[in-house]
C-alpha cells in the first residue's frame, strides 16, 4: 500500500470539498478499495471516508420508496428493509460474510459496479434512482458497463432510492470461489409492469432482460419464461462457466425468482 | 467404555489452548532486534530471457540496504532435489539447476528475479518498483503433452528436452501385461486428469534468519514440517554451512499439507543475506505470493486400462501418466509420481500384472510436489474410477466387483514391489455399507426426485502406504535421505519427562497424543510428559512430518527410547529394592518385585538417578535419558472404504454432498478424537479437490486462479456431517505401537467416491455420462449433462 491521507468529513459538503482534489477518492467500507490498494493496483493520495457523514447511513421506507443512505452498510440494509422490502433485505443479507456486511456499503457497491455484484440487479429491477451530491440518476441511465457508471469524477452517492415492487425476488447462483453472483437475477413485479435485471452474466455488466419482462407482464409465472432463451453471445466465459452456461442460468434463475417472488 | 487416559483415550488437544486464544507463536510472530525485510521481485511472465536487471535506482531508494540478483548467487549452490529417479532405460533423470534467484532465464510466473532488503517492508516494496527489467519474453509451455513435442520451447536450454524422466514400473512386466490385455475378456479404458491444486495452509510461509558474526552461527526460523531436513539441504547443498553452525527452528506452524516439507529459495536467501549483511533478514509471504511460489500439488494426466475375465477378475492393469514437475524440481517432486504412486497401483486388489508408465515433464509453471497424500490419491483416484467404470460396462455391482478381487490373505506381496502386512478390506467395506445406510438409498432418492434433484451413490476402497521406509530400500530407489526417525526421552529428577521428537507437529496434535503413549508405558499422568519438537538445537535429529509417518515412525522411536529408559529405571529400582532387575515390574507408576510387597515409586527412582547417594554407580551411570533411532522394516498400510451420496441439480449442474461415510483401518488408535479430526480434515480437502479446487494457467503461463476470488477452497457449508469409523483394526505387524497412520486417508479416499456418486446420479437418470474431470463444478457437470 502506498501512503495516503485519510479525511473523515462529517457532512456531505465537507466530503465534496475534500473530494475535489484530483487525487482524492471516496472510501466506503473499504471492502473493495482497500484490497486493491494493498495490491498496489490503486494509489489514491487522499481517502474521504463516507462512514462518519451524518444522515448518510440510514435506511427508511415511505410512500412506496425505500431510501438507503449512500454509506448504509449491507447489514443496515438487511435490517432496515426487512419489513418494507424483504427481497432487498434478503439480497443484502447474502452478500459476502458478516464482516463484509458490517463494513461494505451500498454506495460503495453501486459506485464500483462490479459485473458480479448484487445491488446493481436490485436497483435496476426496482427502477430506482441514485442520489448524488449533484443530482438524481435514473437506474436505467446509471449503469454503463462493467465497473462503469454515470458518476462524474468526485461525485458522491449520498442515497439510493428503490421503488418497492408488489412482489420481488432475487436468485443468486454463486460463483464457487468468490461467492459473488455467477448469475444473479432480480425479478420485480410493479403495478406498471415487470422488470427483470441480470447481474454476473454479461460482459456489459448488469442488464434488463426485456423479453422476459414482456412475457412476465402478460403471465407472471415461471412457465412464461421456460420457452425463452438468452443468446450466449456477449455473456462472460471464464474458469467458472462458459457463455452458454451463463445464458442457460439466466433463464433458470429467472424462473426460480418468479416462482419465489412475494 | 471409552478410556479416560492413556492409549485409546481422547483427552482434548492441549495445544489448542494456545492456538484458540491467539497465543500460538508462529514464525511471523518472531521479531529480532535490528531485523531487515526482504521483498522479492518476481517474474510476471512465464518464460523469458533476462537481458538486464538495473537495480541502481532501487539501491538508491530510501531505506534500502542492498538489492540482490541472480549474479550474487554465482558460486552458491542451487535448491536441490531429494530424490533421483532412474528411467526405463537405466538413465538418471534430467536434473536442471535451480538457482536461489533466477539466472539467465525466468521460468514461471513468480520466479524470483531480485530481492530488495530494506529497513521496512514498504520500503523494500517501493524500491522493488524502481528495478528496471529487460526481459525478452519467450513462448511458454504449459500443457505437458505439447511440452514433449518436437520443437516445443525448452524450459531449460541445457537439457535435451522437457522430459525429466520416462519411468516404467515394473519394466520387466511390460510385455506380460500387454499379453494379458490381448487375451482379456473385457478391457475398460479411462482418460482422466488429476488437476493441479494449491495447498493453501492458513499460515503463509515465512523465513527469518539471524547471523552471529562472533561465532559464525546462522539461525533460520521457518515455516517448515521438517527443520532438520532443511538444515541438511540448505546447509550442505546450497550455502555450505556445517550443521554445527546452522540452527533451524520451525515453531508453531499453521498447517502445511505437504507444501512446507520442501526447501525453498526464500529460506536460503534470508540465511545468505543475513550473513552478508550481518543483520537479521525476514520474509513473510503474502497470500498472492503463496499462490505463485508455494509448491503446487497433483497435476497428472492419465490413461488407465483394466483387463478383466468373464467373472470380472482383474487380469492386468496398465496406466500411462504425464506428471507435471513445473519449472524446477522441488525437494520430493520426483518421488511423488513414481515411488509414492506406482507402488500403490495394486490398491486393495489381487491384480497379478501391473505396468505403470510415468513421464515427468518440465513446464513453465510453479514446481509441483507432495500435497496431502502425494501420489497415493492419484493412484487411488484412477484405480477406483476405472473399477467403477468396468463394473458398469460389465453389469456387475461395483461393491461386488471389488469384493471379488479383494486381497484376503496377508502378508501379500503385490506385483508392484510392496508387501502388505495386514488388512481386512471386507471388514471396512461392511462397516461403511452399514453406517452409510445404503439400504435406505432408494427412499432418499425418491425424496430427492420429488424436489427435482438427482441422487447418486458412489463408493470406493483405498489403500495407502505410510511411513515410507526402510532407509536401505528407499536409498536403492533413489532417495537422497534416510527415512528413520529419532527421539530422546529425558526424565527429570522429580519424575517428569520431556520427549524430544524429530516429528514435527503442525496441526496433528502430537503434544497431546505422544504423551498418551508414554503415560501408558509408565503408568503416570499424561501431564507429566512434555513434547519438544521443531528445533535442531533441541532435538538430536529428525526427518520430519509427512506421509502420515509421525506416530508410526516418530512414535515408534519414542517408544524405543522410553523402553531403554524403563530398562535402566528397573535396574535402579532393583538396586533400591535389593532385587534382581528381571524380577522388577513397572505398573501404575510404581516398581515392584513380583511375589513380594516391595515397591518403589517412579519418582523415587528418578530422584535416585540424579541424586545417586544410594545407587549402583559401579554398574550404571547416573541420569535417566535415552535416545533411539527407529528405522521401520516396511511401510504401514492403512486402508478403508468410503461412501458418498450426492444430490445433483439437473437444471444448474450443482452438486451437493449429502452424506459421506469413511470406514478406515488405521490399526491401533491412540487418540480417537484426534483421528476423527484428521479424517475430517482429509475429507474436506478431498471433497475440495473433487468439487471445488483447481489451479489454472492460461496458454501463456499466466496463473488464472491466483487468489480466492477464483480458487475455490472448501468451506464448512460445502460439507455434510461426516460419518467416520475406525473400529476395524488390523494392527501393523512391524512397529511397536501397531499403528498405521491416518493423516492422509481422508484426502486419498474421498475424491473417487464423490465422482463415482455423481456419475451414478447421471446414469440413474438416463444420462450416458461415464466421466467428468474434477473439480465437478456446476458448469462442468451441466456441460457434461448436455451430452
Ligand atoms: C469476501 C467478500 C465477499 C463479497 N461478496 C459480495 C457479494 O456476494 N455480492 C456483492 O455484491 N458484493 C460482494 N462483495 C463486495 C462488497 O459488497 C463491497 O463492500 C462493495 O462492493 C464495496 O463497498 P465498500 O463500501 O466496501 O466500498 P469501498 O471498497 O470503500 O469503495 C469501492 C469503490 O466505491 C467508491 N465509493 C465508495 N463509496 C462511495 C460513495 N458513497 N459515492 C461514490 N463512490 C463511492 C470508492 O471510491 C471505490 O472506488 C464482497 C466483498 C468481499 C471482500
Amino acid at each position: 500500500m502506498y501512503d495516503f491521507e485519510l479525511v473523515k468529513p462529517s457532512s456531505v459538503d465537507e466530503a465534496v470539498k475534500a473530494l475535489a482534489d484530483e487525487d482524492a477518492q471516496a472510501l466506503g467500507g473499504g471492502q473493495t478499495l482497500i484490497p486493491t490498494m494493498k495490491q498496489r493496483l490503486a494509489s489514491p493520495g487522499r481517502l474521504v471516508s463516507t462512514l462518519g457523514i451524518s444522515g448518510m447511513d440510514g435506511v427508511s421506507a415511505e410512500g412506496g420508496v425505500l431510501t438507503a443512505g449512500g454509506a448504509a452498510t449491507h447489514g443496515a440494509v438487511e435490517k432496515g428493509a426487512a419489513g418494507s422490502y424483504p427481497a432487498l433485505a434478503a439480497l443484502a443479507g447474502n452478500i459476502g460474510d458478516p464482516a463484509v456486511r458490517n463494513r461494505g456499503t451500498i454506495g460503495g457497491s453501486l459506485a464500483n459496479n462490479d459485473p458480479a455484484a448484487c445491488y446493481p440487479a436490485a436497483l435496476l429491477a426496482s427502477g430506482g434512482t441514485v442520489v448524488t451530491d449533484k443530482r438524481e440518476i435514473d437506474a436505467d441511465d446509471y449503469f454503463q458497463g462493467m465497473f462503469t457508471t454515470a458518476l462524474d469524477e468526485g461525485e458522491l452517492i449520498t442515497a439510493v432510492k428503490f421503488t418497492i415492487p408488489e412482489a420481488a425476488n432475487y436468485q443468486k447462483f454463486e460463483q464457487p470461489a468468490s461467492r459473488f453472483a455467477l448469475v444473479g437475477v432480480f425479478v420485480a413485479r410493479h403495478a406498471g409492469g415487470v422488470r427483470v435485471a441480470v447481474t454476473g452474466a454479461s460482459e456489459d455488466g448488469v442488464f434488463r432482460w426485456t423479453e422476459a419482462e414482456e412475457a412476465l407482464g402478460k403471465d407472471f409465472s415461471a412457465a412464461a419464461v421456460s420457452g425463452l432463451s438468452v443468446p450466449a453471445e456477449g455473456m462472460i466465459g471464464d474458469l467458472h462457466g462458459t457463455p452458454e452456461y451463463r445464458a442457460h442460468l439466466v433463464k433458470v434463475m429467472t424462473g426460480r425468482a418468479v416462482a419465489a417472488a412475494s | 467404555m471409552p478410556k479416560d487416559h492413556g492409549i485409546g483415550a481422547s483427552p482434548k488437544r492441549r495445544e489448542d489452548v494456545r492456538f484458540l486464544t491467539g497465543k500460538g507463536r508462529y514464525t511471523d510472530d518472531i521479531d529480532i532486534h535490528g531485523q531487515a525485510y526482504v521483498h522479492f521481485l518476481r517474474s510476471d511472465v512465464a518464460h523469458g530471457r533476462i537481458k538486464a536487471v538495473d537495480t541502481s535506482a532501487a539501491e538508491a531508494a530510501e531505506g534500502v540496504i542492498r538489492v540482490f540478483t541472480g549474479a550474487d548467487f554465482e558460486g552458491v549452490g542451487g535448491i536441490p532435489c531429494g530424490w533421483q529417479v532412474t528411467d526405463r532405460h537405466g538413465e538418471p533423470m534430467q536434473e536442471p539447476a535451480h538457482p536461489v534467484l533466477a539466472q539467465g532465464k525466468v521460468r514461471h510466473v513468480g520466479d524470483p528475479i531480485a530481492a530488495v532488503v530494506a529497513e521496512t517492508y514498504e520500503q523494500a516494496r517501493d524500491a522493488a518498483e524502481k528495478i528496471v527489467l529487460d526481459i525478452e519474453e519467450l513462448p511458454a509451455v504449459v500443457d505437458m503433452k505439447a511440452a514433449l513435442k518436437d520443437g516445443a520451447p525448452k524450459v531449460h536450454d541445457d537439457l535435451t528436452s522437457n522430459l525429466c524422466f520416462d519411468w516404467g514400473f515394473v519394466e520387466e512386466n511390460k510385455d506380460a501385461v500387454a499379453e494379458a490385455f490381448d487375451k482379456a475378456h473385457h478391457v475398460t479404458t479411462l482418460d482422466l486428469v488429476n488437476q493441479r491444486l494449491v495447498a493453501n495452509p492458513m499460515e503463509p510461509r515465512v523465513a527469518l534468519s539471524d547471523y552471529a558474526a562472533h561465532s559464525d552461527e546462522s539461525t533460520l526460523y521457518t515455516t517448515s514440517q521438517n527443520p532438520h531436513v532443511i538444515r541438511l539441504l540448505m546447509g550442505a547443498f546450497v550455502l555450505g554451512i556445517p550443521e554445527h553452525k546452522l540452527r533451524v527452528v520451525a515453531p508453531d506452524v499453521g498447517g502445511g499439507f505437504g507444501s512446507k516439507i520442501f526447501h525453498y529459495a526464500e529460506e536460503a536467501f534470508c540465511t545468505f543475506a543475513a550473513k552478508q549483511l550481518k543483520r537479521p533478514v525476514k520474509w513473510t509471504s503474502s497470500r498472492s505470493e503463496a499462490f505463485m511460489s508455494d509448491a503446487h500439488g497433483r497435476d497428472h494426466v492419465t490413461t488407465i486400462q483394466l483387463a478383466l475375465d468373464e467373472e470380472g477378475h482383474f487380469q492386468a492393469l496398465r496406466t500411462d501418466t504425464h506428471a507435471n514437475m513445473g519449472a524446477y524440481l522441488s525437494t520430493f517432486s520426483t518421488s511423488v509420481p513414481t515411488w509414492l504412486h506406482g507402488v500403490l497401483m495394486a490398491g486393495n486388489y489381487k491384480t497379478p500384472l501391473i505396468y505403470v508408465n510415468v513421464k515427468a515433464v518440465f513446464t513453465n509453471t510453479v514446481p509441483v510436489d507432495a500435497y496431502r497424500g502425494a501420489g497415493r490419491p492419484e493412484a487411488t483416484y484412477q484405480l477406483e474410477r476405472v473399477i467403477d467404470k468396468a463394473a458398469r460396462e460389465m453389469g456387475i455391482d461395483p461393491v461386488e466387483l471389488r469384493r471379488r478381487n479383494f486381497i484376503t490373505e496377508f502378508p501379500y506381496a503385490t506385483p508392484v514391489a510392496v508387501e502388505y502386512d495386514t488388512g481386512d478390506y471386507n471388514a471396512t467395506l461392511d462397516k461403511a455399507l452399514e453406517i452409510a445406510d445404503v439400504a435406505g438409498f432408494d427412499a432418499r432418492a425418491k425424496a430427492s426426485a420429488d424436489k427435482g434433484l438427482w441422487r447418486g451413490l458412489g463408493m470406493n476402497c483405498y489403500i495407502e502406504a505410510c511411513g515410507i521406509a526402510p532407509s536401505a530400500l528407499v536409498g536403492q530407489l533413489g532417495a537422497r535421505a534416510g527415512l528413520y526417525e529419532s527421539a530422546t526421552v529425558r526424565v527429570n529428577a522429580t519424575g517428569g519427562l520431556v520427549v524430544m521428537t524429530g516429528s514435527h507437529s503442525h496441526g496433528q496434535g502430537h503434544e497431546t497424543s505422544f504423551p498418551q503413549v508414554i503415560a501408558d508405558m509408565i503408568g503416570i499422568d499424561e501431564n507429566m510428559v512434555e513434547i519438544v519438537h521443531g528445533d535442531t538445537a533441541r532435538v538430536p535429529m529428525g526427518m520430519g512430518t509427512y506421509g502420515s509417518r509421525s506416530l508410526a515412525v516418530g512414535g515408534s522411536a519414542m517408544v524405543r527410547a522410553a523402553e531403554k529408559v524403563i530398562a535402566k529405571a528397573k535396574r535402579i529400582a532393583a538396586h533400591l529394592m535389593e532385587a534382581a532387575p528381571e524380577d522388577v515390574e513397572l505398573k501404575d507408576g510404581a516398581f515392584s518385585v513380583a511375589g513380594t510387597d516391595k515397591s518403589v515409586a517412579w519418582g523415587d527412582v528418578c530422584l535416585a538417578a540424579y541424586v545417586p547417594h544410594n545407587y549402583p554407580l559401579e554398574e550404571l551411570e547416573p541420569g535417566l535419558e535415552e535416545t533411539a533411532f527407529y528405522d521401520p522394516a516396511n511401510f504401514t498400510y492403512p486402508a478403508g472404504a468410503y461412501i458418498c451420496e450426492v444430490e445433483v441439480d439437473p437444471e444448474t449442474g450443482k452438486v451437493r454432498v449429502d452424506r459421506f461415510t469413511a470406514a478406515d483401518d488405521f490399526g491401533n488408535v491412540v487418540n480417537p478424537m484426534i483421528v476423527d479430526g484428521q479424517v475430517h480434515g482429509g475429507l474436506a480437502q478431498g471433497i475440495g479437490q473433487a468439487l471445488l479446487e483447481a489451479c489454472a494457467y492460461d496458454e501463456n503461463g499466466q496463473l488464472v486462479s491466483a487468489s480466492y476470488m477464483d480458487y475455490a477452497m472448501p468451506r464448512a457449508d460445502d460439507l455434510p456431517m461426516f460419518q467416520v469409523d475406525h473400529s476395524c483394526q488390523t494392527p501393523c505387524t512391524h512397529n511397536p505401537l501397531g499403528v498405521k497412520g491416518c493423516g492422509e486417508a481422508g484426502a486419498i479416499g474421498s475424491p473417487p467416491a464423490l465422482v463415482n456418486a455423481v456419475i451414478d446420479a447421471m446414469q440413474r437418470n438416463g444420462r450416458d455420462v461415464t466421466h467428468i474431470d474434477m473439480p465437478l463444478s456446476p458448469a462442468r457437470v451441466w456441460t457434461a449433462m448436455q451430452g
